[in-house]
């Protein structure tokens, strides 16, 4: 019986038992339902919990620990003389032997006898069902994978035979304790609040495993090339060398991408907060409800674009369209018509990016100004300010830690960018300051470091992990201080 | 010289505050939230060097009439004012007028006390700085330190005008706002529940300033207690469901009004 159908049977287990359960709880209020310490609902639940969940928790475990046992059996199955050649003579054996395993059950009487007589080409029978072997078989292989598949038998019917004896043992335990004044509701609390907790343990180990993976690669990556000539270094020129050769060793210096992404992100701040501030003010201040309700929404549209469409926009309409432009400005000026911007430049990818963070620094900041109490607005107003002194003087100082912690919040986002700088900035490592010419970033050379055909021990892939933690610091130490900011403000003004 | 109890002064500078000139002049003013009638055809005209209390039970439209006088019903959405009200002779609904000027000459405090998240000067500061009453730091220091002592707050914050406004107690923080208030001089000041936030303590000293502040403003206040109009003000308007109920002497008011509403909100049989 397959894992999947027997906790579908569980469930419906689980399902009778909680109609029982509460058909007992109703019985228990001799028809007053009030009598009843709980709902009959949570007696139901109560009781299919206790049906459904230990019986799951041992299907789960066992479908995952099952088959490695049996394969560890099955490997001290094969003889010594295999088991002795080293751990990759070994594997493939293995992998030998779960093939056949999978494809006998598929042989006729015949093929069976045949095979107990020695007498049966394994490879081109198996290959005539599906099952495809990667050489011939050994006669300890046959062996070995009949032995795999009566251990896989024997531990499915164990299986099926205690997660269903399980299952009901649960429900008839439950069954028992229910009564006028048992407390189901509050036991159905408790598990509730338990799910709650294993989903956010979930999502933090998570975060905490990415950064444990990160970190773990990096190191192996700063095993190869020094922490000082990866943070200091100056020169971004990775030699992709053959597998296995020693002899190449690029140069990884982090500055020069770290001055790209800083650079596009200022370009790209320097667009985005203006705008996105001003239109953060007019929706909060000036806009008239109808005008509010049509114009806020379709500033939010922007945000919804996926980042990949601003880079193709990029590519193939900003970056041009500049690069066009500047020549043209070069030939009214000079009469030589050859263009200043290039196509792919800083300024492209940070006048796209400046236009893909505008709904973000505006609906931050909308959310915060509209925060600031209204009765601050009138005092102001009552004085005889105008809407701009009012705004100018009272609501943008006192908003002004929210707005703060929102263009930090912006900025990290700038950073970790990654589509738009990839088809915009280029790829060419470069310090220098001419926002005219392209530069490259940390992510798209995490991108390129990962793309193609690399072995993963080479620091020329490992280098992207590395590039990814100095990332991750980056914005996250970003984000703690926008918090620290928006906390320590809001504390004074408060 | 005649030994005149200090009572029957008081009483005396009443009578003579109740023949005052008027100040403003509100004529058949009605107001609309939207399709909603809010004030019906109200005249109520309002005397110099006075304080004038509207009282009545909650959602009668004295708040209403209060945001009137100096427009800030202006800055609320689907607002509309009909009829005619004047400061002095000017006609506050005036397209011509500079609704920033009239707000500098009919000042407001609020319920709520709301100083500005800034230092204390700065809040007393504000108004002089944007409509340039002084032309140095050193007028706006003696405007500021003025402003204070006629709200009677210098004393308590002398030693930090350069701390928090928000700090303050909620009693300092609305005379914080009664003093940012004066501090553009205006003529009229509106004061809408100015108390209602306040503990007994702080109430009456916002009541004592109420009281000397009137010899040099007019002064329009919107309050809940009945008691505080009794102290306060030398006449009282009485608001009911949108309409003017009955305007008069304070005094009379409070033991003889004319109208049979008046009488029974007073005696608290509704409100």
């Amino acid at each position: 019986m397959s894992a999947s159908f027997l906790f579908l049977l569980v469930l419906l287990i689980g399902f009778g038992a909680y109609l029982m359960a509460r058909a007992r709880a109703i019985a228990a209020s001799q028809g007053r339902s009030a009598s009843l310490h709980s709902l009959p609902g949570y007696h139901g639940a109560y009781v299919a919990i206790w049906t459904i969940l230990p019986a799951t928790l041992v299907l789960i475990v066992w479908s995952l620990v099952g088959p490695q046992m049996i394969d560890r059996e099955a490997r001290l199955s094969l003889p010594t003389e295999v088991l002795q050649q080293g751990a990759a003579p070994v594997e493939l054996a293995m992998g030998q032997v779960r093939a056949v395993a999978r494809g006998l059950p598929l042989l006729t009487d015949t093929e069976r006898a045949a095979l107990e007589a020695g007498t049966l080409d394994v490879r081109a029978t198996l290959a005539t069902k599906g099952v495809a072997l990667a050489g011939d078989t050994q006669p300890y292989m046959i062996k070995s994978a009949q032995k795999l598949n009566a251990l896989s038998g024997t531990s499915t019917i164990a299986m099926t035979a205690v997660v269903l004896a399980l299952s009901v043992a649960g429900a008839l335990w439950s069954l028992r304790s229910i009564s006028q004044r048992f407390r189901a509701r509050n036991r159905v609390e408790r598990v509730i609040l338990a799910a709650l907790v294993v989903a956010s343990s979930i999502a933090i180990l998570t975060t905490v495993g990415i950064v444990g993976s990160m970190l773990s690669e990096a190191l192996r990556f700063f095993q190869s090339v020094s922490p000082t000539s990866f943070f200091f270094g100056t020169v971004w020129d990775p030699r992709f060398a053959a597998a296995g050769s020693t002899g190449s060793s690029g140069q990884f210096g982090l500055l020069p991408l770290l001055a790209g992404t800083l650079y596009i992100a200022f370009v790209a701040m320097l667009f985005a907060v203006p705008v996105g501030l001003f239109a953060a003010i007019y929706m909060s201040e000036y806009a008239s409800r109808p005008v509010r309700s049509i114009a806020k929404p379709l500033l939010e549209i922007l945000a919804g674009i996926p980042t990949i469409v601003y880079g193709f926009f990029a590519l193939v309409t900003v970056g041009p369209f500049l690069r066009d432009i500047s020549a043209e400005l070069n030939g009214l000026v000079t009469g030589n018509y050859t263009n200043f911007i290039q196509a792919q430049s800083v300024l492209t990818a940070g006048i796209v990016m400046g236009i893909m963070l505008i709904p973000f620094v505006s609906s931050l900041s909308d959310d915060i100004i509209t925060q600031v109490p209204r009765s601050l607005r009138d005092g102001s107003l009552g004085l005889g300010a105008t809407r701009s002194e009012t705004i100018k003087r009272v609501v943008l100082p006192a908003a002004l830690p929210g707005i703060v912690g929102a263009l930090l919040l912006t900025a990290s986002r700038a950073v970790g960018e990654t589509m738009i700088v990839v088809l915009a900035a280029g790829v060419a490592a470069r310090m220098q300051l001419n926002p005219f010419e392209p530069m490259t970033t940390v992510t798209v050379k995490i991108v390129n470091q990962l793309t193609g055909d690399l072995e993963f021990t080479s620091p020329q892939t490992l280098v992207a992990f590395a590039l990814g933690i100095t990332l991750f610091t980056i914005t996250l130490c970003l984000n703690i201080y926008a918090l620290y900011i928006v906390r320590k403000y809001r504390e004074q003004y408060e | 010289m005649n030994m005149m109890t200090e009572a029957a002064v008081e009483k005396a500078l009443d009578q003579k505050m109740t023949a005052a000139p008027y100040k403003m002049i509100g004529k058949d003013v009605s107001v609309y939230y939207g399709e909603k009638r809010a004030l019906f055809d109200v005249n109520l005209n309002i005397r110099e060097n006075t304080v004038t209390a509207l009282i009545g039970p909650s959602g009668c439209g004295k708040s209403t009439f209060l945001r009137t006088l100096n427009r800030m019903n202006d800055t609320i959405d689907h607002c509309r004012v009909t009829g005619k009200i004047t400061l002095d002779t000017d006609d506050i609904y005036d397209p011509q007028i500079d609704v920033v000027e009239l707000r500098a000459r009919v000042g407001m405090v609020f319920q709520k006390p709301n100083p500005f998240p800034k230092t204390i000067w700065e809040n007393v500061a504000y108004g002089p700085k944007i409509h340039g009453l002084a032309r140095s730091k050193a007028d706006l220091d003696v405007i500021v330190e003025q402003s204070l002592q006629k709200a009677g707050l210098f004393n308590e914050v002398k030693d930090r005008l350069h701390e928090a406004g928000t700090g303050l107690s909620g009693g300092q923080q609305q005379r914080l706002c009664i003093a940012r208030a004066i501090a553009v001089s205006p003529e009229v000041i509106l004061m809408d529940e100015p108390c209602s936030a306040l503990d007994p303590i702080a109430t009456a000293k916002v009541e004592e300033l109420i009281h000397e502040l009137r010899a040099n403003f007019t002064i329009v206040i919107v309050t809940h207690s009945m008691q505080q109009a009794a102290r306060v003000s030398q006449r009282t308007a009485m608001f009911h469901l949108g309409h003017l109920v009955e305007e008069n002497d304070t005094d009379k008011m409070f033991t003889n009004p004319d109208d049979q509403r008046t009488q029974d909100y007073i005696m608290g049989r509704f409100g």
